[in-house]
């Protein structure tokens, strides 16, 4: 029984008459989390995670028809039972689980397995189908444990500020960018940060996530803020004439396509740190194994491999396209 | 070992010349003496001799991890280098050794003649003792090929911060034929400039293009004019009565040219010559594809040499009864050169001939006519100038013809490796025939890094099958290609071969129907091309 399809507008549920991220406008979505490419504009009701409620709204519009619900509670789309379950991919990032006369799908978004300290932790979820995101779905991303990287940048920003220099890291605005902020808010006195940052920083803070205090950037900003600073901006900022007044300054990227040389050298970055809020190699496998499912589709990322290499593993697998990106997410700054 | 792949790290992700230097001079100042003389070797092209190949290492990668072929291959095609691939995918290590550079390269030297079972068992011990950044270079160590933005300028004027010795004479010191396993850099900075190693070249001095018109150069009184030729730059050296053959990728190639042998009694002792290899009959070059048929081969057969007949187009002379003339003015060279080529009287070493002009109006005209004389266009050369190191602007340009230019389709495309790994950035081109598309010319530069990542995204859109690492595309992407030569070859679908292929630019405005098509191909080699016979 096909609980899910793959249509035009998205993920799609028949017998519930919902969309899960979809693409398109629709009447009902159900949203794994607050990035542009999987919340969208213009559908006509959202349900989400509850902490992801304000996020949605800061990037969709106050006006927008959205419903929060907390992890593990059930509702209803006619008979079809819907509920959310942690990813741990960023604060309010969740699994859909859909079950339709005892038959469970999951769409799993974007997920980690390593706890972050601020998304809630990767609960797997038994289901029959698994519908997984496969962006490093290739066997040499292996992440190395977050403590390990946070000690790589603590010591590059210690490096840095020996030099008299700056240390801007590059981060996408959210998620990676508050990750940064709270494992490095004991070793870092003082964050200056891109608007980008900034605004979803704010309503973040309102809502009571610990994380540490940070100056957003404005023209004012005098020059002798950013001697030896710790700056976050996203890297939409690169190649910018926004980042020149910084100068002297060392720029690292933290992103888990820092893991292939040729990619950090295009960057031009001085440092890459492999800092990813998706799963590597090992937890995609982990994640697919703790679900228990027969039939999983891999979408997004190197899917193709993914669904071919859980075939010869005997796992009835299926590569499906998405616009949640396909390789080209390469460019994209989420990952 | 850390140190040097620390070194390697830097370096490759440097794009400021001055951290690179800075990073070089502080590894020589303080790097054991031994990994020293390694690195100098490592990065002025001296590999060490290939003693596991990269099939082995593949092979034994996949053993290690349990990994099928195809998931391997894929691995490969995104990272691009099969060094960092077999890094990345390697288990965390669990007996760490710390050793240096050397050591690693002199257990891999003695594993030249070791049975299969010995090289395996030591290349997986040595994975499971280094970390991910050594272990990346370990492996490149065994595949070849350090591309990691370090000239041969770099590291001498780095050597020659550390050592405080002048670039030109380090530069010098630390050329020609010298093997790290019996050398110390000790040695090779502190021995005198002859003698040591009557086979050492001298360093290439290299032209940077003309950009605009030559009116910007001055009076032409103080200039001399030779035509470009498109062969292989070389140096021969005569002393202590041995004849030597140096490529500029400084490869010692007296063995691929016979010819050259009757120079030998014909020259003076400590004569240096910087020239042309060319192959030539009849007073003209042929292409380079002929020239070619003689580089790849070991041995050089009789056919070959009578259909690929080798001369040295001598362009200036450096050394002069032993004595290192580069900083005379070229007047002063070129007439000792004259009276040199005059007196052999060797129909293999010609004088690449001086192109008499009034004005540079003139010039310009008679740069009009490379392409008939089977040239690239012109060198242009100061005549007061001295001979210096490497590629330097002021004293010597080079003025190039405009390139043939042929419009045509997209049709497979490739990864890319280095920079430009995960990235499609190696195209292959076709024109028309027809209503049919005929591949012509892979060309793989020529984009801004945003054009290529726009292509880049429209052909992971528009991909119709999947070979391997190939893709096959919709036709649709139109560029303009632009070569310096073109060529008959039997060895290619299209029957034409094409001397330095690039995308001149993206020609969005350009439908297929309208690209150029296999006549224009045939017309252009009719027009321009030069009768080869490979």
């Amino acid at each position: 029984m096909n609980v899910l399809q793959f249509t035009d507008n998205g993920i799609y549920c028949p017998a519930g008459d919902f969309y899960i991220d979809p693409w398109k406008p629709v009447k009902r979505a159900v949203i794994t989390h607050a990035h542009s490419d999987h919340a969208r504009w213009g559908n006509q009701y959202y349900l989400c995670e509850n902490a992801s409620v304000p996020l949605l709204r800061l990037r969709l519009g106050n006006d927008i028809q959205v419903q929060g619900i907390p992890y593990g509670e059930t509702i209803y789309f006619n008979s079809v039972k819907v509920s959310l379950h942690p990813a741990g991919h960023i604060i309010g990032s969740a699994q859909v689980r859909v079950e339709q006369d005892g038959e469970v799908w999951v769409a799993s978004g974007d997920y980690k397995l390593e706890n972050d300290g601020l998304s809630a932790p990767f609960e797997p979820v038994r289901c029959h189908t698994f519908i997984t995101e496969s962006t490093f779905g290739l066997p040499i991303y292996r992440w190395a444990p977050q403590q390990q990287i946070f000690d790589g940048i603590t010591q590059w920003i210690y490096e840095n500020q020996q030099a008299g220099k700056a240390s801007v890291l590059l981060a996408y605005s959210l998620g990676k960018a508050q990750r940064l902020l709270y494992h490095l808010k004991d070793k870092v006195d003082h964050f200056l940060a891109h608007g980008a940052i900034a605004i979803p920083h704010e309503v973040l803070l309102q809502e009571g996530w610990p994380l540490p205090p940070i100056e957003r950037i404005t023209p004012d900003t005098p020059k002798t803020a950013f001697k030896n600073a710790v700056i976050i901006a996203p890297p939409s900022a690169e190649d910018n004439a926004w980042m020149r007044r910084f100068q002297p300054y060392s720029l690292g990227v933290c992103s888990g396509w820092m893991q292939v040389r040729g990619n950090m050298r295009r960057r031009n970055a001085d440092a890459g740190f492999v800092l990813s809020d998706h799963a590597d190699w090992a937890g995609l496998l982990e994640a697919v194994a703790a679900t228990g499912a027969e039939q999983v589709y891999a979408t997004h990322g190197f899917s193709s491999v993914f669904a071919r290499y859980l075939t010869e593993k005997g796992i009835a697998a299926k590569e499906v396209t998405t616009s949640y990106g396909d390789e080209d997410i390469i460019t994209n700054p989420e990952s | 070992m850390q140190q040097f792949a620390e070194l390697v790290q830097l370096l490759s992700n440097s794009t400021k010349t001055n951290e690179k230097l800075e990073a070089l001079s502080q590894y020589f100042a303080t790097a054991p003496d031994k990994d020293k003389t390694w690195v100098l070797a490592l990065f002025s092209g001296r590999r060490p001799k290939r003693t596991v190949n990269s099939t082995q290492l593949k092979t034994w990668c996949m053993q290690v991890t349990g990994m099928s072929d195809w998931l391997f291959e894929e691995c490969y095609h995104t990272v691009g280098d099969l060094a960092e691939t077999i890094a990345l995918l390697l288990p965390p290590r669990t007996t760490p050794v710390a050793a240096p550079l050397h050591y690693w390269l002199e257990q891999l030297q003695q594993l030249e003649k070791a049975p299969e079972e010995t090289k395996q068992a030591f290349i997986l011990q040595a994975w499971d003792a280094l970390d991910g950044g050594e272990r990346f270079v370990f492996n490149k160590l065994i595949t070849g090929g350090f591309r990691i933005g370090v000239s041969q300028k770099m590291m001498v004027n780095a050597l020659a911060k550390t050592y405080q010795i002048v670039p030109a004479t380090l530069s010098h010191m630390i050329s020609g034929n010298w093997d790290p396993h019996n050398v110390t850099i000790e040695e090779l900075l502190h021995q005198h400039t002859t003698g040591a190693d009557a086979s050492r070249p001298y360093p290439f001095y290299l032209a940077y293009a003309l950009e605009g018109l030559p009116e910007t150069l001055g009076s032409e009184k103080d200039w001399q004019a030779e035509w470009k030729w498109d062969g292989i730059r070389g140096q021969i050296i005569k002393r202590e009565g041995q004849l030597f053959v140096w490529s500029r990728g400084e490869e010692l190639i007296t063995d691929k040219f016979p010819e050259f042998t009757s120079l030998n009694t014909a020259l003076p002792d400590g004569a240096v010559l910087d020239g042309e290899i060319l192959t030539f009959t009849n007073g003209l070059p042929l292409p380079f594809q002929t020239l070619q048929t003689r580089i790849g081969r070991k041995n050089v057969t009789r056919k070959q040499l009578q259909e690929a007949p080798v001369i040295f187009l001598a362009y200036d002379l450096l050394e002069w009864e032993g004595a290192d003339i580069r900083e005379k003015p070229l007047a002063e060279r070129r007439a000792l050169l004259e009276s040199l080529v005059q007196s052999t009287g060797l129909p293999v070493l010609q004088l690449s001939p001086e192109i008499m002009f009034d004005s540079w109006e003139q010039l310009t005209g008679l740069r009009l006519q490379s392409r008939d004389k089977g040239s690239e266009g012109l060198m242009l050369k100061k005549r007061n100038a001295a001979y210096q190191v490497g590629r330097k602007r002021g004293d010597w340009w080079k003025w190039k013809i405009d390139p043939l230019t042929i419009d045509a389709v997209m049709i497979y495309a490739q990864k890319g490796h280095g920079r430009r790994s995960n990235l499609y950035t190696d195209y292959t081109f076709a024109v028309k025939d027809g209503e049919k598309l005929v591949p012509f010319t892979k060309a793989y530069s020529g984009l801004t890094d945003k054009e290529i990542a726009e292509v880049d995204n429209w052909i992971k859109r528009h991909s119709l099958e999947k070979f391997g690492p190939v893709r096959t595309v919709e036709p649709q992407l139109v560029f303009e290609i632009a070569f310096e030569g073109i060529a008959a070859s039997n060895r290619h679908k299209s029957g034409v071969a094409l001397r330095f292929p690039r995308i001149n630019r993206w020609r969005k405005d350009k439908p297929v129907a309208e690209i150029n098509t296999i006549e224009d191909l045939k017309e252009l080699l009719r027009v321009n091309g030069q009768q080869g016979n490979s």
